[in-house]
């Protein structure tokens, strides 16, 4: 039986890969899922662009500060050697390439490493930016955590954009449910496949060509508590 | 004698005219200031354009100000409401009877600060490849395309903070600096409510934002 990666587990794995010493952004939903799963024995510091590096984990019920959040407007902790800082001081750092990594969502990602995550297209709702332009632009590398597809069984991983653009040419490494993908001078490169999953099958939930590592893997996370 | 600090909202909110331009500082409930927003949308103005990182948190400050059309022309990062029905002010833009300009958040931070700080106009290379530049004005450095972004400043913002003393010093407590800081440069006029008005003064290396340029302080501790 193939068991896609829950939403806990797809964070956990992208967490494997923050290194020691990192300066890392998480964006909302999956992404900073993975600051909870980071091995313990790396010091990593969260920014959060409404002017925080060092977020610590979220304030205890009843104890947090409302004038201290996060950028998901949750009330936080920091860590040791936190500091604070505006917004424009905020995306400086963004821009200014000091980041070593951001982890986003997405709706899509193109096999050239276009990032589309901001506009869902839809019919009577508003538009969202928020800091993931600057972020998809400014950081040293950007990660993705997503589903491999939609609900509806459509590809995530297209051979180009269907949705608008964030930013072009920018996205590394995919983490979905089912795989572990590089993205190597326009060419998706599959390093780990969930236990069971035949590469046909991958391919034909991708609109892109895949390739696969010859050092390609075996993609397992430890049961998690979370559900899917 | 310098005395900056004000006793009444009303007084605080003297002079905002109809048809005038406000930043209003916050992210999510950090910086926001409430009570000011609130004297806002009891004036009854119209014609306003508001700047501010998402409209839901001034929605929920005081939804009047977008139930009763108060307000022409918005500049923000976030235009989205919370629910999936959408909300009055998303109505309205599609409507057409409230106009959007809707930026990243650092280009909307940095032409703020660029607008305080004398920089008429600058170069990045954020949102380059959207949607968003189709037909402005590009240029490549080193290697890398940017677009031209302009300064924003506005008649009047609106803070809040921890602290003040009556020379309009400012003390941010947690995450509540956010966009004020820049928007306090940015406005001809900036208006900030506090917790606390030091008596004493704030000691020098615990003011975050010179008074300089600070306007008007209003105590009007949180409500939680």
């Amino acid at each position: 039986m193939i068991t896609p990666l829950t939403r806990h587990q797809m964070a956990w794995r992208a967490a494997q890969d923050l290194a020691d010493g990192a300066y890392v952004n998480l964006g909302l939903g999956m992404p900073v899922l993975a600051a909870n799963y980071a091995p313990a024995e790396r010091e990593i510091f969260y920014h959060s662009e409404n002017g925080v590096l060092g977020v610590g984990p979220v304030a205890p019920p009843g104890q947090g500060d409302p004038e201290l959040v996060d950028a998901g407007s949750q009330m936080v902790t920091l860590r040791d050697g936190a500091s604070i800082f505006d917004s424009a001081a905020s995306f400086a750092m963004i821009r200014g390439g000091h980041l070593d990594l951001t982890i986003l969502g997405a709706f899509q990602v193109a096999a050239n490493g276009d990032l589309a995550n901001w506009d869902a297209l839809s019919a009577d709702k508003g538009p969202l930016i928020g800091g993931a332009m600057d972020l998809a632009m400014g950081a040293k590398a950007v990660h993705v955590i997503m589903r491999h597809t939609t609900r509806r069984g459509a590809a995530r991983l297209v051979t180009e954009c269907s949705y608008p653009v964030t930013a072009r040419g920018v996205v590394s490494r995919v983490y979905t449910d089912l795989a572990v993908l590089d993205i190597d001078q326009g060419r998706l490169v599959v390093r780990e496949i969930i236990p069971g999953l035949g590469h046909d099958e991958l391919a034909a939930a991708t609109d892109a060509p895949l390739t696969f590592g010859p050092d390609c893997r075996e993609l397992t996370a430890p049961d998690l508590a979370g559900g899917i | 004698m310098i005395n900056k600090v004000v006793g009444d909202p009303a007084a605080a909110m003297a002079g905002i005219h109809a048809g005038a331009s406000i930043m209003i500082s916050g992210f999510g409930n950090a910086g926001i200031p409430g009570t000011l927003v609130r004297a806002l949308g009891a004036m009854n103005l119209t014609g306003l354009t508001l700047i501010m990182n998402a409209i839901r948190r001034i929605d929920e400050c005081d939804p009047s100000l977008f139930d009763n059309r108060r307000v022409d022309h918005v500049i923000t990062t976030a235009f989205r409401g919370p629910d999936a029905a959408p909300a009055s002010y998303e109505r309205q833009w599609k409507r057409g009877e409230m106009t959007l300009d809707i930026l990243p958040q650092g280009t909307f931070a940095e032409r703020i600060r660029a607008g305080g700080a004398g920089i008429p106009a600058f170069y990045t290379p954020t949102a380059t490849g959207t949607s968003l530049v189709e037909g402005r004005e590009q240029r490549d450095f080193n290697g890398r395309t940017c677009v031209l972004e302009e300064a924003l400043t506005a008649d009047f913002a609106l803070l809040r903070a921890q602290k003040a003393d009556r020379y309009g010093n400012l003390y941010f407590r947690g995450t509540q600096a956010n966009f004020g800081s820049a928007m306090a440069t940015a406005a001809q006029t900036t208006i900030v409510e506090v917790d606390e008005i030091s008596e004493t003064g704030l000691r020098p290396e615990e003011v975050h934002l010179p008074g300089i340029y600070v306007q008007r302080v209003l105590r009007a501790p949180r409500r939680h």
